[in-house]
């Protein structure tokens, strides 16, 4: 009999070295599970691909009998953002997939050296000066020059690639415009936030490796809602508890896929055996920027990030903080010992001046 | 930042900065979303802006307004604020606490004053203070009863207050928390229980072994120390609940938020014993509470002034106004409790002023944090500033291993 523990990795036994935070292989064995655990399941969000259908939303909503509510998570209203296609506006208790639009647009006569980009005719005289050996063989003919023709030329066969190769771009005018999509979800974090604070032992690491809350047991203290360092989880304010995506506990548990996964018709996202996931996006990103794409980058996918990496990781083409991520998340109990000590110490301090204070000459 | 998320240009772009410099000069003036090992590529963003919004009028108001309702502005604009930084349409990133407030900055308070008079009055016990010994064991069980009922009064499911003792998680400051207020408030709450009890003429009178167990000093100072035991944990262990959260003005401040909370704790506890006891015996509390005080100043101007942007919020907006009128009042109040502490008017007045600063503190660093949990700044701009500076360390072991 094994027992499962709710507990961070770190006091749980299973784990020789404590860990907080980072890379963490076996997520579930560390969790008290046995060897013959499943392999962690994941998801691999492709944005690239994504087309802001939003069939990814519904399908949660249906499967999970999610509430209505409106871009702030007020339940049973309906409102519309004003801010873009975007009406769900952020995930919560009730909006366990949230699809992101994001308008940009560019101006399209680019051999310019700079579009408002104070940065870039710097890189080109730097570029041009101390190209070492470290240069690479795909960009060095073009390296000796000393202005900003390089980025220049840089950026139009960039741009060229983007729009012919980027699915989520079209011209318009002098303007070039693009949308970008993305439908956010529950990272189901190595280290997770949300799990570490919970008092109660209502959120668990399930034999999947997801993190799922246990409806009959979370009484509703609301720690985890500021714990996550992903803003995913929140309360239902007439219900009291917290809910978030639970990877389709449910589902899953039948040898189904998840709702959302299901439903996609593009195949952003992908749900499967974490590992599998890790290489076929490895291998996306790879195509992408063959093809000129180099804005495209992995979010959540690096085991040595602050959560240890994500379980479900996405790529993206822009920063994460334009599509509401955070850039660099830290589960929060990373800083949690130096925290304790400090408690301590400050303990210490108090019972120190308490009791110090009877000493002396009486009055 | 691995491997697989920089395009192989990256390197190449980058590296002639490098190798000239050492550190690359990017990394200090471009701005944050230029910087090199963030954006990943050469030209940074590709040239993509967030198409036009709504008009620069609207982004000024919402500035001056601040922070805002929960969800953020619905302006459209990516850059809010002085710093340059991205967002999705100004919205927040990470969730702000439930908690309701009044009850959880009183819960704080209260146990902070609870905690650090539970150890005044266990020491007045054996120093033959009666009078001090029992005004502070019962601000102490007071206090720790009525943050008991804050507690599960804040739940979503008050019912099940009993499910935070089913398991034990060190990585929980709730979990502890649990298990430092059950016995804190179990102990305080019996000692002021006996205090009151010995005053009832039925109890005083009789000589039956219910009544003398209940006036034995022997019980009242064993109870009372072990709910003592419990008082510097109580007071602190609050702290860690808020600084253990993705809030960056609680989280940043960690390692000092534990030494404002007991410091104040300590000024609460000792001036509320000053308002309620002789002159002649308040003397321990007068020195605690002014220590105390101390305490919470200095390391309530560190939390206020170490932390760059995410100090920010401890200064504007509601928070900042309480938390001025909070210094006010414990300096005033320590101050008179010093100079004016030996008369009775200058102990009720000082003790209250104390008192009061200590929950005004609570109440701006509660405020201070929902309010930076609200704005993307506080999340990207520092985690930027992390970002570059970890790119630095690295293009800097970089430089100095070739
Ligand atoms: S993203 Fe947030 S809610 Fe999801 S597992 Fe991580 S910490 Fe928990
Ligand atoms: S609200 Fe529920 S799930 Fe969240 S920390 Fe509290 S008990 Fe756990
Ligand atoms: S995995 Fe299931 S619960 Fe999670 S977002 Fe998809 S459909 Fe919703």
């Amino acid at each position: 009999m094994t027992s499962i523990s709710s507990a961070s990795p770190a006091f749980t036994g299973n784990d020789p070295e404590n860990r907080l935070f980072g890379p963490l292989p076996d997520v579930t064995g560390e969790a008290g599970y046995e060897d013959d655990h499943p392999a962690r399941v994941g998801f691999f969000t492709d944005t690239s691909v994504c087309i802001g259908c939003k069939a990814c939303e519904v399908a949660c909503k249906e499967w999970n009998t999610l509430p209505m509510d409106d871009a702030d998570g007020n339940r049973d209203a309906m409102g519309l953002s004003g801010m873009s296609y975007d009406n769900t506006g952020m995930l919560g208790a009730n909006s366990w997939r949230h699809v992101a639009f994001v308008e940009q647009s560019r101006a399209v006569d680019l051999p310019m050296p700079s579009i408002g980009l104070p940065a870039a005719p710097g890189q080109g005289t730097d570029g041009g000066g101390g190209c070492g050996g470290s240069c690479g063989s795909a960009e060095s003919p073009s390296h000796g020059a000393a202005d900003g023709t390089t980025v220049a030329q840089h950026d139009v066969l960039n741009a060229q690639a983007l729009s012919s190769f980027d699915p989520q771009t079209s011209q318009s005018a002098d303007r070039e415009i693009r949308w970008l999509m993305s439908s956010d979800v529950c990272k189901h974090c190595t280290h997770a936030g949300c799990l570490d604070v919970c008092p109660t032992g209502a959120l668990f690491r399930t034999e999947f490796g997801t993190v799922v809350v246990q409806d009959d047991i979370c009484n509703g203290c609301g720690y985890c809602v500021p714990a996550c360092p992903y803003g995913v989880i929140d309360q239902r304010k007439d219900d009291g508890r917290v809910f978030k995506c639970t990877m389709c506990y449910d589902r899953l548990t039948d040898g189904l896929q998840p709702a959302c996964a299901t439903a996609c018709p593009t195949q952003s996202i992908q749900f499967g055996d974490l590992e599998e996931l890790q290489a076929r996006a490895d291998a996306r990103l790879a195509t992408l920027q063959g093809q000129g794409v180099e804005t495209a980058r992995l979010y959540g996918r690096d085991t040595d990030d602050g959560v240890g990496g994500a379980g479900a990781f996405f790529l993206l083409l822009d920063e994460p903080e334009v599509y509401g991520l955070p850039p660099d998340p830290v589960v929060t109990t990373r800083d949690l010992p130096s925290m304790w000590r400090h408690a301590a110490g400050a303990a210490a301090m108090l019972v120190g001046i308490a009791v110090t204070s009877f000493l002396g000459r009486r009055r | 930042m691995t491997g697989p998320q920089h395009g192989p240009e990256v390197t190449q772009e980058q590296s002639p900065g490098l190798s000239e410099t050492g550190v690359p000069a990017e990394a200090v003036d471009a701005p944050l979303d230029h910087r090199p090992g963030t954006s990943g590529v050469a030209t940074p963003g590709g040239g993509w802006r967030k198409a036009d919004g709504p008009s620069a009028l609207k982004r000024e108001k919402r500035k001056r307004k601040g922070g805002g309702r929960r969800g953020g502005a619905r302006d459209g604009d990516p850059t809010v604020g002085d710093a340059d930084f991205q967002s999705y349409y100004g919205r927040q990133i990470v969730k702000s606490a439930v908690w309701k407030t009044p009850d959880v900055p009183l819960y704080l308070f209260l146990g902070g004053a609870a905690g650090s008079a539970s150890v005044l009055g266990a020491m007045a016990e054996f120093t033959d203070r009666p009078a001090l010994a029992r005004t502070a064991h019962l601000i102490a069980g007071g206090g720790a009863i009525a943050s008991v009922g804050f507690l599960i009064h804040d739940l979503g499911r008050p019912e099940r207050f009993l499910h935070m003792l089913r398991v034990f998680k060190p990585t929980s400051p709730l979990s502890v928390g649990s298990y430092i207020l059950s016995p804190f408030s179990a102990f305080t709450g019996a000692t002021a229980a006996l205090h009151l009890l010995g005053q009832v003429p039925a109890v005083r009178g009789s000589s039956g072994w219910v009544p003398r167990l209940v006036r034995s000093v022997g019980l009242r100072r064993t109870v009372g120390v072990a709910g003592a035991a419990f008082g510097g944990p109580m007071a602190a262990y609050t702290a860690v609940l808020l600084a253990n959260t993705a809030t960056p003005s609680w989280h940043e401040p960690g390692d000092q938020l534990p030494f404002v909370f007991t410091g104040s704790g300590l000024a609460a506890g000792g001036g509320l014993s000053m308002v309620f006891t002789p002159v002649d015996q308040a003397g321990p509390a007068r020195k605690a509470a002014v220590v105390g005080a101390a305490v919470e100043l200095v390391a309530m101007h560190k939390v206020e002034h170490d932390h760059g942007i995410v100090s920010e919020p401890f200064h504007i907006g509601r928070a900042g106004t309480l938390l001025r009128l909070a210094k006010a009042c414990t300096a005033t109040g320590a101050v008179g409790a010093a100079v004016l502490g030996g008369r009775r008017w200058g102990a009720v007045a000082s003790g209250v002023l104390l008192a009061a600063g200590s929950a005004l503190t609570r109440f701006g660093v509660f405020d201070a944090g929902m309010a930076s949990s609200k704005d993307p700044k506080y999340v990207v701009v520092p985690q930027r500033a992390r970002m570059a500076a970890r790119a630095e360390a690295a293009a800097a072991e970089a430089a100095a291993a070739s």
